[in-house]
């Protein structure tokens, strides 16, 4: 009994930005846009350059993985920002702070916080301790085969509910934005995906990320600086003149009823901070840096271009209130106050179209079709390293694969992963999947993150506790949002929720935690007495970084 | 990668005073970013009027957008705190440490 979609856009539109996930709604097809086309051809015309240019650098598993540890602080730091701002971030935010006023920025603080966090607490270790997959972190001092399938288990979950919500989302979006057919748009990512990562690895995937992350922002910035100039760069002016013609008036910048229950708001907080420390293809960026001093710039870097950007968005929302809202050629049948023409999520390339005519939306539309395609890339390297790393490497050929077949099940992964992802974005098209990234975040707070940080900052921790904690993490995350208003009423089309909250994080994570201290401290075996004596060399490798994977000569 | 080599620079006393200076400093930093950040929490969903006040008579812009924009800055300053003191400071105490039990090996 699936609710279609269109039944419920509201309860979409809502859900879905309660992550910055793909809000896309069910989008008509529109005219080709030709100046995008050409834009975005360009696009991948430079990047599939780079993934020439990367195949020929691309030879080892440290190669293949992580971009041989070669990549900067600061190229890094682009990457994982590219990372974080998936094309969602850009529309779906910018439509909040249109409709919503200071609700999204609170959003946007939300999503931010997590970023210090990760590195005063994480950055450090991570590199000190880590190769190739966050597993290699969890498994250090711990049974090889179970913790590895584990964390291969919840990854692969992770990956694959973002991939989904990250391909509908593309398919409505290139519907929407390029004229193209929506299985021609899937197939079109699926493909360009596998050519990036298959053939080029990290460097390609990396260098897809650096580029899109910097036409993003450029692109973002120069819309907001032509829109705020109508303002004569005044933010008291532009408030004046937005609050005085927004539906919420002078509440536009109060907060709303956004973050108004304090349970949600502090399970959301939770989610978006612990869940980005938990994302299996986050995580992986904390390896192609060559050591703990890169990794930290990587933060320091990354977080100055969310933090920039997310302001660059909150401006263009005010502004697209005056310039889109009050403009009839953006609105269905030209009535302002009516529907937007392509929907919410179409503010932003509405603002760009006001400001900068046809060239500047092309642009912007190639931005958004480039961004999904880098996030594509990023998850689904993520998704094969922890199918040919941790599952085929080390838990089936216990450590004696050879370096060659090891990269040939990884390619071989990703392509698996691209059909996988090509099929279900086309089965789920009409579906609502905006709780999709919320379970991925969720998954990743209340599976990944406890057992990842207690294994390094926790001496008791034994193979028994990670894996009773892990497991208990992934099932409760999973049944939480399954039983939630946003899947249970909204997919399922059941009556009433049994959980009454959309965010699993605040009740999910001390499951989590505390099934790993019960299980661990109650093992007395002979073995975890071992784990926990070799957390004593772990802690002082953490710590130093003495003994930590180098980046290989090239 | 031997044990010994770790059993040597955990025995350092430089190596305590890294740690409990570098864990010290990085705690009170996230306590200091949680603190905030769920406090700003906790007024949002308690007391809300609060942060849609004008930051100053006949202001448009409101405490929450202030103190919002605040976070960003006072937060992304703190990371860079942290960098540089880590990158130097701490990272030349490291290469002692590593350092010095090489020189025992021999």
């Amino acid at each position: 009994m699936m609710k279609r979609l269109l039944t419920a856009p509201a309860l979409l539109a809502l859900s879905a930005l309660a992550y910055a996930g793909p809000a896309i709604e069910a989008a008509e097809k529109q005219a080709t846009n030709w100046h995008a086309i050409i834009m975005f051809l360009l696009f991948v015309g430079m990047t599939m350059g780079i993934t020439y240019w990367a195949a020929s650098r691309t030879k080892s598993t440290a190669d293949f993985y992580t971009a041989g540890g070669g990549i900067t602080g600061f190229q890094n730091g682009l990457a994982i920002a590219g990372d974080y701002m998936s094309a969602a971030t850009l529309l779906g935010l910018t439509a909040m702070t249109y409709s919503q006023g200071y609700d999204g920025y609170m959003y946007m603080i939300a999503f931010f916080v997590g970023w210090p966090i990760i590195l005063f607490l994480m950055a450090e270790r991570l590199r000190n301790l880590g190769k190739f997959t966050f597993a290699d972190i969890t498994s250090y001092r711990l049974d090889q085969g179970k913790v590895r399938t584990m964390a291969a288990i919840s990854s692969l979950t992770v990956v694959c509910f973002y991939l989904i919500a990250q391909m509908v989302g593309a398919g409505q979006l290139i519907k929407l934005l390029f004229g193209l057919d929506y299985n021609v748009a899937i197939v079109a990512v699926g493909l360009l995906m596998m050519v990036y990562v298959t053939f080029g690895g990290m460097v390609a995937t990396t260098w897809v990320q650096i580029i899109k992350a910097c036409m993003l922002l450029a692109g973002g910035t120069l819309i907001m600086l032509l829109a705020f100039s109508q303002f004569d760069f005044s933010f008291t002016k532009l408030l004046e003149r937005a609050t005085a013609v927004h539906k919420l008036g002078p509440k536009l910048m109060h907060p709303g009823s956004f973050l108004a229950d304090p349970v949600t708001a502090i399970s959301l907080g939770l989610g978006l901070m612990f869940g980005t420390a938990g994302l299996p293809h986050i995580l992986m960026r904390f390896f192609t840096v060559t050591d703990a001093k890169e990794a930290r710039k990587s933060v320091l870097y990354a977080s100055g271009f969310v933090g920039f950007f997310f302001n660059v968005i909150f401006l263009m929302g005010l502004c697209a209130i005056l310039i889109v809202g009050q403009d009839p050629a953006f609105f269905e049948g030209g009535v302002v106050g009516g529907k937007i023409i392509g929907g919410g999520n179409m503010i932003a390339m509405h603002l760009a179209k006001a400001v900068g005519g046809d060239l500047l939306l092309g642009f912007l539309a190639a931005v958004a079709f480039a961004t999904i395609l880098a996030v594509v890339s990023g998850l689904a390297l993520a998704g094969a390293s922890a199918i040919s790393h941790d599952l085929y490497a080390r838990v089936i050929k216990k450590g004696q694969a050879s370096e060659s077949a090891e990269i040939r099940v990884s390619k071989i992964a990703t392509i698996g992963l691209g059909l996988v992802a090509m099929c279900l974005g086309i089965l789920f098209e009409k579906q609502n999947v905006a709780f999709m990234v919320g379970l991925a975040f969720g998954i990743a707070a209340a599976a990944n993150f406890p057992v990842l940080i207690l294994s390094m900052y926790w001496k008791g921790l034994t193979t028994r506790g990670a894996l009773v904690g892990g497991y208990s993490g992934l099932v409760s995350a999973v049944l939480f949002v399954l039983f939630s208003k946003s899947v249970w009423v909204a997919v399922l089309g059941n009556p009433k929720a049994l959980f009454p909250w959309d965010q699993p994080a605040l009740f999910a994570m001390p499951i989590a935690f505390l099934m790993a201290w019960i299980f661990s401290k109650t093992d007395s075996s002979v073995k975890a007495k071992a784990e926990i004596e070799a957390f004593e060399d772990q802690y002082v490798r953490g710590q130093t970084g003495y003994g930590a994977a180098t980046a290989s000569n090239h | 990668m031997s044990s010994a080599m770790y059993e040597r620079m955990r025995a350092n006393p430089k190596f305590q005073q890294l740690i409990s200076t570098r864990g010290r400093f990085a705690w009170i930093l996230a306590i200091t970013v949680l603190v905030i950040f769920y406090g700003f929490v906790m007024v949002v969903a308690f007391s809300p009027a609060t942060l849609g006040q004008p930051v100053s008579e006949g202001s448009m812009v409101t405490v929450g957008f202030a103190f919002g924009l605040f976070m960003f800055v006072f937060f992304w300053i703190l990371t860079a705190v942290y960098v540089r003191r880590a990158n130097s400071e701490f990272d030349a105490l490291t290469a002692e440490i590593v350092h010095e039990a090489w020189q025992e090996k021999k």
